[in-house]
């Protein structure tokens, strides 16, 4: 029989449950948590500088690895700081457990100091949350809290902790590990229903216009395997969602590139004519499907998800399965064997014929500009330097889209992104996250003069933890995604999105204790990006002056139909 | 349209803010709502009227169901395809004069209404049926008698025959 307080429970759960990395910010109300944390052994605390990056480092930790990630903060302003970055997992479907103090039981409901309601506030952006009543609630629904994030289509689950649960003074009997927790009210589905899968087997097998479009769930179930079998069984045409970029080797000949707003010409143009769209753990956002109305209008879609509710939620499915990614792709292949489908060699070979034309548009040409840096020649710099290897967080805006049409990702689990949210500031926590959870692995982050600034506070953590990652700051003066659009649809108008009052990043970098460059010419551009990567010890911030007036293209027209882009600037 | 939502769901705290917060965060009607705990102390069934397109039911009773504390969730047929439905109604009214209490009474008798609280001046009326029967009733008895105040209990659901909603 073991005593122990909430306090020592809480840590002791975590380490029963294998976690060795716990991202966290002090307070008030985990104070008790924190000196039971100094006696544990396996669990290495990483120390933010802001609850947001707190929280999102936890993200990117569970994206790189594919464990959950754990966060601890404490009530009041600690909990609301987190509430963007739990919203940004809630939207990508990201395991996250976020531990938040509270005021003690007696005081709650008295506007107490720090006091806040975190499970109302964070309510609408978690798969679920609990409320300890008792120390005992800890072991209890920190376990269940794991088990939720990371099963069925994972996502954040909050455990609110009030002060008196973890009180040293009460020892309780800790409850030890069982083998699996069972709640009657949760079940998710992992096996397709056979029937529908036949059904969608033949259809794939008989298509004569079929693609394969591909979505984060994939990348979440990890169906990469499965996915290349199908492909070259049928010599498939494929597609990826941001979310869903790398499931599929980019540099594979089948893979069309990234579909939706920005996506290519001939991704947009293949899902546009198909007959058939075999559509693996998506949920067809507006960003991806355009005009709901003039979507894909030959195709029969059949739709794989873990999540009943994002199937027929904008797009109606024509077969939809209910499942794992993974799994139903393993019973697909099952059925594929047995009734021995094979590819359909002349369909397929005109098919082919007419999306290598629209490959022939070349839509990620560009044009340099004779001074001037152009931000997608950044990307191609670092892609070629780090051989395309590197795990690559981003912020959000045009290096975003640049970063996930030029980086061609062939391995899962290496592009990470606010794809759902799109939160500035997201970036750099994460591949901070990301570089602690795959130390051996180079982690480059992508981002702009804007999005950094959201939470440049961090770069205190990667020194103080010593987190080696490298940071390309597409610096353009400008919020450029913003700036795009009020180009093109708001008769050129800058609206403050102007960033002449940015810092000298270099100077910032080097107060924080970092090393760091300013590239402004193209000459100096490659020579800077492998210096930079040759410092494997250290972070290194490569400030880089780009293109103000570049544009993310091609571009989907608004309200058109996949094929409706705009290809160039005129 | 009209739909009648079934819901049985964990009875803890907060599950019921959850059902209501869906409704709110997805832009879904709540006409009316009710929830008890059921023989089960440990469930509590909740039955929800809304109104909307087909599929935008279909996306709610999805939704409900995802979240985790949500145990079973069925939507509830029309009465002449297996629904049976009832609310309570309590009316209160001035009744000044023996002829509108005549009335009242006579009234009450048609509609299988007790009167459940008098004095020499108000009379208060209990009714239950369907919604429909509810409407009528506070509609009728609105033409012969000045109505004081009116509450519904919001809608109690089963399904009828062998159609069970059960753990």
């Amino acid at each position: 029989m073991t005593m122990m307080s909430g306090a020592q429970m809480l840590v002791r759960t975590l380490e029963d449950l294998g976690v060795d990395t716990l991202f966290g910010y002090p307070g008030g109300a985990v104070l008790d948590i924190y000196d039971a944390l100094l006696a544990s052994k396996k669990i290495k605390h990483i120390l933010g500088r802001h609850e947001q990056g707190v929280a999102h480092a936890a993200d990117g930790y569970a994206r790189a690895t594919g464990k959950v990630g754990v966060c601890l903060v404490t009530s009041g302003p600690g909990s609301t700081n987190t509430v963007t970055s739990i919203a940004t997992a809630y939207m990508d479907s990201i395991p996250m457990v976020v531990i938040t103090g509270q005021v003690g039981t007696p005081l709650i409901g008295s506007d107490a100091f720090q006091e806040v309601d975190t499970v109302g506030i964070t309510r609408p952006i978690v798969k679920h949350s609990y409320l300890c009543q008792n120390a005992l609630d800890i072991p209890k629904y920190i376990r269940q809290a794991f088990y939720l994030a990371a099963t069925g289509r994972p996502g954040p689950v909050v455990v609110d902790v009030p002060k008196d649960c973890v009180r040293p003074s009460q020892k309780f009997e800790y409850p030890e590990m069982t083998d699996k927790v069972r709640m009657r009210s949760y079940n998710p589905t992992r096996l397709g229903h056979r029937g529908q899968v036949k059904r969608a087997a033949k259809l794939i097998a008989e298509a004569n216009h079929p693609v394969l479009l591909i979505g984060g769930g994939a990348q979440l179930s990890g169906a990469s395997v499965e996915i290349k079998n199908i492909v070259e069984r049928f010599n498939l045409p494929v597609t990826e969602t941001l979310m869903g970029l790398g499931v599929f080797p980019e540099n594979d000949r089948h893979f069309l590139g990234m579909l939706g707003m920005h996506g290519t010409y001939e991704a947009n143009q293949t899902m546009d004519k198909s007959d058939l769209v075999l559509a693996v753990g998506c949920r067809f956002d507006d960003r991806v499907t355009n005009n709901l109305n003039k979507f894909c209008p030959a195709a029969k879609i059949v739709h794989i998800d873990i999540d009943p509710a994002s199937i027929s939620k904008t797009v109606n499915a024509d077969i939809p399965i209910v499942g794992d990614a993974k799994t139903v792709l393993e019973q697909f292949i099952e059925v594929f064997d047995e009734a021995g489908y094979k590819e359909n060699v002349e369909a397929l070979k005109a098919w082919w014929g007419q999306i290598n034309k629209w490959r022939e548009s070349n839509c990620l040409k560009y044009e340099k500009n004779k001074d001037l840096i152009e931000p997608q020649e950044i990307i191609e710099a670092v892609y070629e330097a780090t051989q395309g290897k590197a795990i690559v967080a981003t912020d959000v805006g045009q290096h975003q889209m640049f970063t996930a049409l030029y980086y061609r990702f062939d391995e899962p689990r290496h592009f990470l992104t606010s794809g759902g949210l799109g939160t500035m500031g997201y970036g750099f926590p994460a591949a901070l996250g990301a570089k602690i959870g795959c130390p051996d692995k180079e982690v480059v982050l992508f981002t702009g003069d804007g999005s950094f600034q959201m939470n440049i506070q961090e770069l205190s953590t990667a020194l103080e933890f010593n987190i080696p990652i490298k940071i390309f700051i597409l610096d353009n003066c400008t919020l450029g995604m913003v700036r795009q659009w009020q180009k093109m649809f708001y008769n050129g108008n800058i609206s403050s999105t102007n960033l002449n009052f940015n810092p000298d990043f270099v100077a910032v970098a080097k107060a924080y204790g970092h090393e760091a460059f300013r590239v402004e010419k193209r000459s100096e551009l490659m020579d800077t990006v492998k210096k930079a990567l040759s410092m494997k010890d250290r972070l290194v911030i490569v400030d880089i002056a780009c293109n103000t007036d570049a544009k993310v293209l091609p571009m989907q027209q608004m309200g058109g139909s996949m094929s409706d882009m705009f290809l160039n600037e005129e | 349209m009209r739909h009648v939502i079934s819901i049985l769901l964990e009875n803890e705290a907060g599950a019921l803010s959850r059902v209501v917060g869906l409704f709110s965060q997805r832009g879904y009607n709540i006409d009316s709502l009710t929830v008890a705990p059921t023989d089960d102390p440990t469930l509590s069934r909740c039955t929800i009227l809304t109104t909307g397109e087909k599929d935008e039911a279909e996306q709610i009773t999805k939704q409900l169901h995802k979240l985790v504390c949500v145990f079973r969730v069925s939507a509830l047929l029309e009465e002449a395809e297996g629904g049976l439905e009832r609310e309570l109604v309590l009316v209160k009214l001035y009744t000044p004069n023996r002829s509108i209490r005549d009335e009242v009474k006579s009234l009450a008798d048609i509609f299988h209404a007790r009167i459940i609280d008098l004095n020499a001046e108000i009379f208060t009326l209990e009714f239950v049926g369907s919604s429909a029967e509810s409407d009528n009733f506070i509609e009728t008895l609105g033409k012969i008698v000045e109505i004081q105040e009116v509450v519904r209990s919001g809608l109690v659901g089963i399904a009828k025959g062998s159609h069970f909603m059960k753990p």
